[in-house]
């Protein structure tokens, strides 16, 4: 298990270690100058464009060896200098993400937790009722094929606009301040739950019908084949597969992560939520570049340690890995 | 008492038609008696032996009986077959190497299928134990994963787990093909040692390897193209054989004792005909060297001496 | 003979395949003509702003007064070809690495399959955000190439499996022994006897590279100067098409994009079904 954790963690190493050489090269790579580029694509006062010009060199240091730049830029990382914000100067980058963090977790974590469990039990009822396999199905199909941001614009707009049971923008009410009270938490909730419900729905697809897929290939697996020869009862066959199919479910996971971050992205754009999504929007609004960096190294960060997670998860549930039989 | 089949009848149902699989089939095999079962692949062997205990669509049960130690075995009946299944008729399946739960381990997997068989795991414990040692695994086992065990070692505790409940009926289906030969002579010593003990009462041992059978069968059935061929105790049917295929099958060894390859019965001119629309008659009249008019007739399985059965128009 | 007659039996018999196939069929043929009928320039002001559906504007028009139905026909057209284009893209990817990987085998393998998992790991999005914020002018050729460069991971991983299987197969070993060049046999043998399965993952790519075509064109990462599907619906949430309620603004192009990767997964169970014949229903 050691082995299997140590040969992931190298893996992540090197996708980190590869992000972050992308991010440094990118910019450098772009025909032109990329300060003159970034300065250029904002129609600016002329005094105002040469303050941030002068920001942009320094940042950039293009003066240097390509060599040292690339380890001042290391140096930078490391120490959390993710730069400074444009859209809303002079604030450093790494706050403003930092604010936008709980609004992701809160909104991500129970979504995905939470449809994960729901599209495996209804998957694999779904594998042994037919009445259900023929309703689940098709729904679970519409529903993992929908685009994240279209339920959520049409939930916004039927439950949100027409009905007018929830609010379709923001976390929680203008002129409300955070603060640790009922009336704040029930707002908050209130707000969360349209987004939450929209990412929900379309995971919650995508679970049930790979874990009904999942359960019926096991199903006709020789083990399932050699119980129900010696008189299993379905139910006890029904178990053992339902928990061989979770295996590759728990993979599918990680699988999904960067599917599931775009569509957080999209889903914290249409409720305006004020999660890491919605920087980007802003940031791709007001050409914030040091914005859209320090989203894209969060954003990866959060990837590879989500991965690390259920890697973790995986060696703990699977008897192969614990034992240490297989490395894969 | 043992077993008794009459007149069974299972097709297959595939597009084009029912591919009748088992036409007709009659025999019996008694208390403690080890039958052979051999055949070309897709002569029905294998579908006789999946007939008696897990009888499951695309095939079907079209008529016939099998009666286990004078009761009537509801083979047609996957749910009341629940009760036969591991108690009184049991397998070890081909794919015995595969056949164990991948993430369960083999001892709680052990306790599972007892419990949905209402027997109490810690009574039959000491027993399970002595027969690990009997077929030479640690008891250890019953705390691994079937990963952590050889394929060998896999395919030995399906044995154990096939017969713990002492069923009157066993069958072994190609559970030697996949193995080198000194393997496959220990696999047969144990078939033979788990009757001597009392473990099973009868066993059918499916295989195509026909010298296999000459070291550890009693009776030998031989089938051809879904009918029986001829059965009769196996030194009988090595020295005299009476039907004419079973004749081309024994000549075609290279001698008793040494293994040969399925693809030395394709040696046999001419090839089985196809199941979905057979002709009528003897299924074997096409390859049939002594052929005659009557051929064209379905000839009974009669017995021709004590214990020899033989279905050819020749020989009656 | 018999094979194919069964294939082309179990084919048309299949209904998830035949709902699948009519519905895409609708869409592609509606992405060739649809735009013939569009009587606007989809970005020209021709109407009244935020007017619901009527006979002069057949989806209505947008908070600029937009014609809707113009910028569907043309979006449809764009979205499936990103589709189509980073689809294939993504599948040629993943063949090319998954049959080299899995064929040859080796240190290759475990460099390839060292790229496989980086890249699989490695969120599309965030990718294509550092890309597309240097980018000027992003046409939707760019944009194609970069979701089929980023969508191959999965692809590669299955099919260097199926590959490791076929390798072990008694024609490929015949073929090896006749001496015949490794690229001869992968392209010969190995490739034809996957085909039903390439297919599947192609269709499944496709779906695949729609959906992340409009996640991205929402944003506001997608080409700059065209019409697509997903830009519309980033449009709509820009200029407030939610708060006023202009319901036939936000609908159509979430529909048809939800219409047409449903067909297609659809589709993919139809043919799995076809295909494989433990799952057929008799």
């Amino acid at each position: 298990m050691g082995r299997y954790l140590g040969q992931k963690l190298l893996i992540y190493s090197l996708t980190f270690f590869f992000a972050v050489t992308i991010d440094w090269l990118i910019p450098r790579l772009m025909p032109g100058n990329p300060v003159d580029t970034l300065v250029s694509r904002m129609a600016l006062r002329a005094d105002v464009a040469a303050i941030l010009r002068s920001y942009y060199l320094q940042a950039f240091q293009l003066d240097l060896p390509l060599w040292q730049q690339y380890l001042n830029f290391w140096g930078a990382l490391l120490r959390g200098d993710l730069g400074v914000s444009i859209w809303l100067f002079p604030q450093p980058v790494l706050k403003l993400i930092l604010d936008a963090v709980p609004y992701d977790l809160f909104l991500l974590l129970p979504a995905v937790i939470l449809s994960w469990i729901a599209g495996n039990q209804v998957g694999a009822m779904a594998a042994r009722v037919r009445w259900l396999d023929n309703s689940i199905l098709p729904l679970g199909y519409i529903l993992t094929a929908t685009p994240y941001m279209w339920l959520a614009l049409i939930l916004a707009w039927s439950l949100g606009q027409v009905a007018g049971l929830f609010p379709i923008a923001g976390a929680y009410s203008f002129g409300i301040r955070p603060h640790l009270s009922w009336m704040f938490i029930k707002d908050l909730l209130w707000h969360w739950f349209l987004p939450f419900a929209s990412l929900f729905l379309v995971m919650f697809g995508g679970w049930a019908i790979g874990m009904r897929n999942m359960i019926i290939y096991e199903l006709e697996a020789d083990y399932s084949r050699y119980l129900e020869s010696l008189g299993a009862p379905p139910r006890l066959i029904r178990k053992y597969a339902f928990r061989n199919a979770m295996l590759p479910q728990i993979t599918g996971l990680a699988l999904q992560l960067g599917t599931i971050v775009a569509g957080a992205v999209a889903t914290e754009i249409v409720f305006a939520y004020p999660g890491t999504g919605y920087l980007i929007l802003q940031a791709v609004l007001n050409q914030d570049y040091f914005l859209l960096q320090g989203c894209f190294l969060f954003i990866i960060t959060g990837v590879l340690i989500a991965n690390f997670i259920i890697d973790i998860i995986y060696a703990l549930v699977d008897p192969r890995i614990r034992t240490g039989m297989t490395g894969a | 008492m043992g077993l008794r089949v009459e007149n069974l009848r299972v097709y297959y149902r595939t597009l084009r038609g029912y591919v009748r699989a088992l036409e007709g089939v009659t025999f019996s095999v008694a208390d403690g008696e080890i039958m052979g079962l051999a055949g070309e692949s897709g002569c029905g062997k294998t579908t006789l032996g999946h007939s008696l205990i897990y009888l499951k669509p695309p095939m079907n049960y079209i008529e016939g009986q099998v009666f286990l130690d004078g009761q009537e075995v509801p083979i047609w009946d996957m749910k009341r077959m629940n009760e036969f299944r591991f108690r009184r008729i049991s397998v070890i399946p081909q794919y015995a190497m595969n056949a164990l739960n991948p993430t369960r381990k083999i001892g709680q997997l052990i306790a599972d299928l007892l419990a949905a068989h209402g027997v109490d795991f810690k009574e039959i414990l000491p027993e399970l134990k002595r027969r690990l040692d009997l077929v030479q695994l640690s008891h250890e086992v019953l705390n691994m994963y079937p990963i952590e065990l050889s394929g060998g070692m896999r395919q030995r505790a399906v044995m154990v787990i096939s017969t713990l409940l002492n069923p009157s009926l066993l069958i072994a289906d190609e559970i030697t093909s996949a193995l080198d030969v000194s393997t496959q002579k220990a696999v047969c010593e144990m078939i033979v040692e788990f009757r001597n003990r009392g473990f099973v009462r009868s066993t059918i041992f499916i295989t195509h390897d026909i010298s296999i059978l000459y070291q550890i069968a009693d009776t030998i059935a031989v089938m051809y193209a879904g009918q029986m061929a001829e059965k009769a105790p196996t030194e009988a049917i090595l020295r005299s054989p009476r039907h004419p295929y079973t004749r081309m099958l024994i000549a075609s060894l290279p001698q008793v004792g040494v293994r040969y390859r399925e693809e030395r019965l394709r040696g046999i001119p001419g090839a089985p005909p196809r199941l979905l629309d057979p002709p009528p008659g003897c299924r074997f009249q096409g390859r049939c060297p002594v052929a005659f008019e009557r051929c064209v007739e379905t000839p009974p399985f009669v017995e021709v001496e004590p214990g020899h059965f033989v279905a050819c128009w020749r020989e009656i | 003979m018999g094979a194919w007659y069964e294939l082309i039996y179990f084919a048309f018999r299949n209904v998830k395949l035949r709902i699948g196939l009519t519905i895409l069929l609708f869409f592609v043929l509606a992405a060739i003509f649809a735009p013939l009928f569009a009587r606007y320039d989809p970005n020209a002001y021709v109407g009244p702003a935020a007017h619901p559906p009527s006979p002069e504007h057949w989806f209505g028009t947008t908070t600029f007064g937009q014609d809707v139905y113009s910028q569907f026909a043309h979006g449809l057209r764009l979205t499936l070809i990103v589709g189509l284009l980073g689809g294939s893209i993504g599948t040629l990817i993943g063949i090319l690495i998954g049959l080299i990987s899995g064929y040859r085998g080796g240190l290759l393998d475990e460099i390839l399959n060292m790229i496989t998992n980086i890249v699989l790991i490695l969120p599309t999005l965030a990718i294509l955000i550092i890309i597309a914020a240097y980018l000027t002018v992003r046409g939707f050729l760019v944009q194609s190439v970069f979701i089929g460069l980023t969508a191959w991971p999965w692809a590669a991983r299955a099919i260097r499996a199926q590959t490791l299987s076929l390798r072990a197969r008694e024609f490929v070993d015949l073929a090896r022994m006749s001496g015949r060049s490794s690229m001869k046999i992968v392209l010969t043998e190995i490739a034809p006897s996957m085909m039903s399965y390439l297919f599947m993952v192609f269709i499944l790519q496709f779906g695949g590279a729609i959906l992340n075509a409009a996640t991205l064109d929402f944003i506001g990462l997608g080409p700059t100067q065209a019409f697509s599907l997903g830009l519309m619906m980033n449009n709509a949430v820009l200029w407030a098409a939610l708060e006023l309620g202009m319901w036939w603004w936000l609908i159509p192009p979430g529909a048809a994009i939800t219409a047409i990767v449903g067909a297609l997964y659809v589709m993919n169970v139809g043919l799995d079904e076809v295909f494989n014949p433990k799952l057929r229903e008799l």
